[in-house]
C-alpha cells in the first residue's frame, strides 16, 4: 500500500486554484477571436407543430445583423442527411433533432432560427423581430397523465431472478409509489460554443463540454471532417453535472453559422435556454415492493419505473439497477419503461438513474424497518452482501459497514426516536434519517503523454476535461506519488482534443481511468530512467532495473542508497533534452474482471420540522464514502459536500413546472427554480473509508462524484418521517406535502 | 417556403457555404440598416462613458444598450466577472460600484458615468492574492470556479459591511450568490476566517 508522502505535499491547494480565485481562468465564452460574430437563438413559442412561415425581413434590416439562419437557408450539413447510403463514409447521422434543418417544432423553446450580428446587443435586438407563424399540432407534456395509458410506454426492459412479486407473500412488506419531477443541472457557466473554420475542412471550437474527444468526434462525423482537423478546447468547465456529456444542437448551430458567414461565431445560451437545450434529469414514477421474513431478511424486491424521454430520441438510465444487487435478496424483479413526451431530451444528471432509484429503494427500506420494528441501519446490515447477487461476482471491496459505524456515531443516531414525531427540541420536531448510495466503478482506456525535461519538470497530458472536481490536482498527486517527486514540479494539462485521448468526465470514472494511465505512464518513465542509468551512468553499469528505484528526483540503487544520480543529471549525461512518451492504459485486466466494482456511500441527516408551518431545516449532515483510496482528500471532501448540497436541492427545492396547456416550462430561471442557497446548508461532516481497493485498479481509487448525491434525498425523506410521522414519496418535500397550507400571494 | 431538404454531402456544404459567406463579408457599416418600419429603433448611436475600472480611468464610446457585465466581458476583456443568468438572480457577475457590491448584469453600463468599478482582477495587488482570495484557495471554497469571482466580491463586501459577524449572518448576506457545485460550507469557512483576523480588507 502506497501512501502519499506529506513532505512533498505541503501545499494541498488545487493546482489550478489560484487562477480561479483571481479571475484569470478562462471559460468557453471568454475567448475572443478577431472578427467574431455573435449568435442568438430564436426559439419556438409552441410545443409541437410546424412553422408555416418565418419572417426574417425586418430583423435582417436591423443594425449589425449579418444573417439569420433557419430551415429555408440552412446549408446542407452532411450529417443531417437521414439517408445512410447518401452519406459519405466518415459521416454519421446527427443524433437528436437537427437544429435549423426543418420547419418542425418538437418542444416549446426549440431553436428555430439563429440570428448573427456584429455585436451581442445587435443580435439580441434583432431576435424579437423574427416572426414565426405556426401550424399547431396536438401535444403532450403531462407525464403524470400520459403514464397512466400503457400504450404511451415504450421499450420496457424486464429483469427477474427467483419469483416475481414475491414480496406480496411475506408477512412484512411495503409497497409504495415514488415520484420525482424534472430537475435541471443548471451549472453556473452557461453553455457556449465558439466555432472558427480555419479552412474548408478544418475547424476549431471552444466548447463547454465534459468530453473534448467526444465533441471532436461528433463534429467530425457530422461535417465529414478528419478527427485531426477538428480541435475542441475546453480548458475550464464551469460545472456540468452530466449536461456536458454530449454535443447538443447548439454546437452544430455554431459550426453551421461560422461556415455560412465565414467568420468565427460565438453562441452563448441563456439561463432559460439551459432548461430546454442541454438536458435534465427526467421525471420519473417508481413503484417499489419489498418484503422480509420475521427476522428482517429481504426475500423479495420488485421495482418498477417509468421515466420520460422526448418524442424524437430515447433516453434511459440506471433507475432500477441498485435494487438488483445492493442487498442480498433471492427474488428480485424489475421493469423499466420510457415515456416519450413533447419535450426536449433528458440526459444523465449527477447520480443519474441510481439517484432516482435509490430514493425509492432507500425510502422503502426505511418504511419496512418501522413495520419490522427494526433499526434501519441494523436492517441494512442484516441484508449485507459481499457478493453481487445479480452477477454473482464478489465486490472488489466493500466497507459499507464501516460507514454505518462512523455515521451513526457522528450524527448521534442513539438520539433518534423510534416513535416518529415524538422528539422535540426548542419547539421543533426533530428527526433522523439515513440512506445508502451505490454506483458502478469503472476503469476505461486512456492515453497519457509524459514528458520529463532536463530542468526536472514533469508534464502530463490527456484530453480529459475538468468540470470542477479537481482533476488536475488529483492527477498531479497520483504522478507525485508514483514518481515520489514534488507536486510543484508537475503539470497536468487537459481540456484539449489535441492531447492524447482520454474519456469524457462522467460516471465517476476520471480518477480510475485517467489516474491508472498516469500511474502507468510514471512507471514506464521510471523504467526508462533506470535503463538510461544503466546505459549512461557508470555507477549503474551492469546493474539491473529491479535493483534500482526512482524517487526524490533521483535514480537510486536499492542496495546502496549512496549509488544514485539526479534525473536531470542523467538526462544531461545521456545528452537528452527530455524523455517524451505517450502511454496507453487499457480497461480492466482479466484479474480485475473477476470482481465487480462499486463505490458506496451512506448519508445521515438530522433535521427540524417547524410544527406550525411545516418548514424543514436540515441541522446536520454526515456523509461517508467507501471508494477505495482517496487521492486528494481536500477536493474529495469538497466533492462530497457538493453532492449533499445537490441532494438537498433534489429533496427539498428543485422541480421544473410546466404549463401543460402551452407545453411551456414556467419556472426557467434561478428566481423560480430553486437551487439550494448558502443559508439552507447545514454543517456537513465528510468521512471516507480511504482504503485502497487493490482488486479494482492499480491505484486503488474509485470515483465519488455520483455516490456523493445518490441516496441523499431518501435520508432527508426518512428523517422527515422520523420527525413528523408523515411519509413523503414525492419530491421535493414541501410543507404542503406535510399537510400544511401555504399562503398564496 | 420549402424546408431545406437537399443533401449534397460534405463538399456541397463546404463550397456552398463559402460562396454564401462572401455576400456577408460586406462591412456592416455599408449594410442598409435603416428600415422604414417604425417599430424598428434607429441604430443606437455610440454614447460616451467615463468610467474608472480597477483604478484606470477609461473614456469609452459604447452602445447604449450594453450592460455593465457585457461591457466588462465582451468589450474590455475583464472576463473574470462571470455571466450566469443575466437576471440578477445568481450573483456570478457581482462587482463593486463605488465600493458597493452590485450585480453587473442588470446594470446598464451608461448608468455608471464617473463611477469607480472594482472587478475580481482589481481586487488583488499584482500577483499577490487578496486575503479573501487566499482564504478561498486555502479553504477549497470552490470547485468549478465559475461562481467564485462573484462569491469573492460579495464576500469582501459582506465583511466590509459588517455582516460577517457569525456563520448565520454570513450565510444570510451571501444568499445573493449561488454555487451549484455546492461549495457553500467552505465559502463560509473562508469568509469567517478572514473576518476573524480583523484585518481591514
Amino acid at each position: 500500500m502506497k501512501s502519499i508522502n506529506n513532505t512533498i505535499l505541503l501545499e494541498d491547494e488545487r493546482v489550478d486554484g489560484a487562477d480561479k480565485v483571481n479571475g484569470k481562468a478562462k471559460y468557453t465564452a471568454e475567448h475572443s477571436l478577431p472578427n467574431m460574430a455573435y449568435a442568438v437563438f430564436v426559439t419556438s413559442t409552441i410545443a409541437k407543430g410546424s412553422i408555416k412561415n418565418l419572417d426574417t425581413s425586418k430583423a435582417l434590416t436591423m443594425p449589425g445583423v449579418l444573417d439569420i439562419i433557419y430551415y429555408a437557408n440552412c446549408p446542407a450539413v452532411p450529417g443531417y442527411n437521414p439517408v445512410a447510403a447518401e452519406r459519405p463514409k466518415n459521416v454519421s447521422e446527427w443524433r437528436g433533432y437537427k437544429v435549423l434543418y426543418d420547419n418542425k417544432v418538437r418542444f416549446f423553446g426549440q431553436p428555430i432560427a439563429l440570428v448573427l450580428a456584429d455585436s451581442f446587443e445587435n443580435a439580441n435586438a434583432a431576435v424579437r423581430f423574427v416572426k414565426a407563424e405556426y401550424e399547431i399540432e396536438k401535444f403532450e407534456t403531462n407525464f403524470d397523465k400520459a403514464r397512466l395509458d400503457a400504450a404511451n410506454l415504450k421499450s420496457p426492459i424486464n429483469y427477474k431472478r427467483g419469483v416475481e412479486k414475491k414480496y406480496k407473500e411475506l408477512p412484512n412488506f411495503v409497497e409504495a409509489e415514488y415520484n420525482i419531477p424534472i430537475e435541471v443541472h443548471n451549472a453556473m457557466e452557461l453553455f457556449a460554443t465558439i466555432a472558427y473554420w480555419e479552412g474548408d475542412d478544418k475547424i476549431t471550437l471552444y466548447d463547454k463540454t465534459q468530453g473534448p474527444k467526444s465533441t471532436q468526434s461528433t463534429v467530425a462525423r457530422t461535417f465529414g471532417l478528419a478527427d485531426k482537423n477538428v480541435r475542441v478546447i475546453a480548458e475550464n468547465v464551469g460545472g456540468g453535472f452530466g449536461s456536458g456529456l454530449r454535443s447538443w444542437p447548439h454546437v452544430a448551430a455554431a459550426c453551421i453559422a461560422a461556415k455560412k458567414i465565414n467568420r468565427p461565431v460565438k453562441l452563448v445560451l441563456t439561463r432559460p435556454q439551459m432548461f430546454t437545450m442541454v438536458g435534465y434529469r427526467p421525471q420519473s414514477w417508481q413503484k417499489v415492493g419489498i418484503g422480509a421474513d420475521a427476522a428482517g431478511n429481504f426475500i423479495g424486491i420488485s421495482h418498477e419505473a417509468i421515466s420520460n424521454t422526448s418524442k424524437y430520441e430515447d433516453f434511459r438510465e440506471g433507475i432500477v439497477e441498485a435494487s438488483k444487487f445492493l442487498y442480498a435478496c433471492e427474488n428480485v424483479d424489475t421493469k423499466y419503461s420510457i415515456l416519450p413526451l413533447d419535450v426536449s431530451t433528458p440526459i444523465w444528471m449527477r447520480g443519474p438513474g441510481e439517484a432516482t432509484g435509490c430514493f425509492a429503494l432507500e425510502s422503502a427500506i426505511d418504511e419496512l424497518s418501522y413495520k419490522l420494528k427494526m433499526d434501519p441501519i441494523q436492517l441494512r446490515i442484516k441484508n449485507f452482501t459481499a457478493v453481487n447477487p445479480e452477477n454473482k461476482l464478489p465486490f472488489s471491496d466493500i466497507n459499507i459497514k464501516d460507514c454505518y459505524a462512523y455515521g451513526m456515531e457522528k450524527i448521534g443516531w442513539k438520539n433518534r426516536p423510534t416513535v416518529p414525531g415524538s422528539l422535540k427540541e426548542n419547539g421543533m420536531l426533530i428527526g433522523y434519517g439515513m440512506s445508502v448510495g451505490v454506483f458502478g466503478a469503472g476503469k476505461g482506456a486512456a492515453s497519457v503523454r509524459i514528458v520529463l525535461s532536463n530542468d526536472g519538470k514533469l508534464l502530463l497530458e490527456c484530453a480529459v476535461s475538468d468540470m470542477g472536481p479537481g482533476t488536475m490536482t488529483s492527477m498531479s498527486i497520483i504522478a507525485s506519488d508514483a514518481m515520489q517527486m514534488p507536486i510543484q514540479k508537475i503539470k497536468f494539462k487537459l481540456g484539449d482534443s489535441d492531447l492524447p485521448p482520454g474519456p469524457s468526465q462522467g460516471g465517476s470514472g476520471t480518477t480510475s481511468t485517467v489516474g491508472s494511465a498516469v500511474d502507468l505512464a510514471c512507471k514506464t518513465l521510471q523504467q526508462k530512467l533506470k535503463e538510461m542509468a544503466i546505459q549512461f551512468a557508470p555507477a549503474f553499469a551492469g546493474s539491473t532495473a529491479d535493483a534500482m528505484e526512482v524517487k526524490n528526483e533521483m535514480v537510486i540503487s536499492k542496495s546502496n542508497a549512496n549509488t544514485k544520480i539526479d534525473i536531470t543529471a542523467l538526462l544531461k549525461l545521456a545528452n537528452q533534452e527530455k524523455i517524451d512518451l505517450t502511454i496507453a492504459s487499457n480497461g480492466k485486466t482479466a484479474a480485475q474482471l473477476k470482481f465487480t466494482s462499486n463505490s458506496f456511500s451512506s448519508h445521515y441527516v438530522k433535521l427540524a420540522v417547524n410544527p406550525t408551518n411545516g418548514s424543514i431545516k436540515i441541522l446536520n449532515v454526515v456523509t461517508t464514502g467507501d471508494a477505495g483510496k482517496i487521492i486528494s482528500p481536500k477536493t474529495a471532501r469538497s466533492q462530497m459536500i457538493g453532492g449533499v448540497v445537490g441532494g438537498i436541492g433534489m429533496a427539498l427545492t428543485e422541480k421544473v413546472e410546466f404549463d401543460h396547456a402551452s407545453g411551456q416550462i414556467t419556472n426557467a430561471s434561478f428566481g423560480a427554480y430553486h437551487v439550494p442557497l448558502h443559508s439552507q446548508i447545514p454543517p456537513t461532516d465528510v468521512w471516507f473509508v480511504n482504503k485502497p481497493d487493490v482488486n479494482m485498479n492499480e491505484i486503488g481509487a474509485k470515483g465519488i462524484g455520483e455516490i456523493a448525491l445518490i441516496g441523499f434525498a431518501a435520508a432527508v425523506a426518512n428523517a422527515v418521517y422520523n420527525a413528523t410521522g408523515k411519509r413523503v414519496r414525492d419530491l421535493p418535500i414541501t410543507p404542503e406535502k406535510l399537510g400544511y397550507k401555504t399562503t398564496k400571494a | 417556403m420549402k424546408p431545406c431538404t437537399s443533401h449534397d454531402g460534405r463538399r456541397g456544404f463546404l463550397k456552398k457555404s463559402a460562396s454564401i459567406a462572401a455576400l456577408y463579408l460586406t462591412p456592416s457599416s455599408l449594410v442598409k440598416a435603416f428600415a422604414v418600419d417604425s417599430v424598428i429603433p434607429t441604430p443606437i448611436a455610440k454614447e460616451k462613458l467615463a468610467i474608472t475600472i480597477n483604478g484606470k480611468l477609461m473614456n469609452l464610446e459604447i452602445d447604449a444598450r450594453t450592460t455593465l457585465l457585457n461591457l466588462l466581458r465582451e468589450d474590455l476583456a475583464y472576463t473574470g466577472t462571470k455571466k450566469g443568468c443575466e437576471m440578477g438572480q445568481c450573483g456570478a457577475c457581482t462587482i463593486h460600484i463605488n465600493g458597493k457590491r452590485t450585480k453587473s448584469c442588470i446594470q446598464l453600463a451608461l448608468n455608471n458615468q464617473n463611477n469607480k468599478i472594482t472587478t475580481i482582477e482589481g481586487l488583488s495587488d499584482g500577483e499577490k492574492l487578496h486575503p479573501m482570495q487566499a482564504a478561498f484557495l486555502k479553504n477549497d471554497a470552490f470547485q468549478c470556479g465559475y461562481c467564485t469571482s462573484g462569491q469573492i466580491m460579495s464576500a469582501v463586501a459582506c465583511v466590509r459591511e459588517g455582516n460577517a459577524k457569525n456563520r448565520k449572518s454570513i450565510q444570510t448576506y451571501m444568499d445573493t450568490n449561488i454555487c451549484r457545485c455546492g461549495a457553500y460550507q467552505n465559502i463560509v469557512d473562508a469568509i469567517e476566517e478572514v473576518a476573524k483576523t480583523g484585518v481591514k480588507i
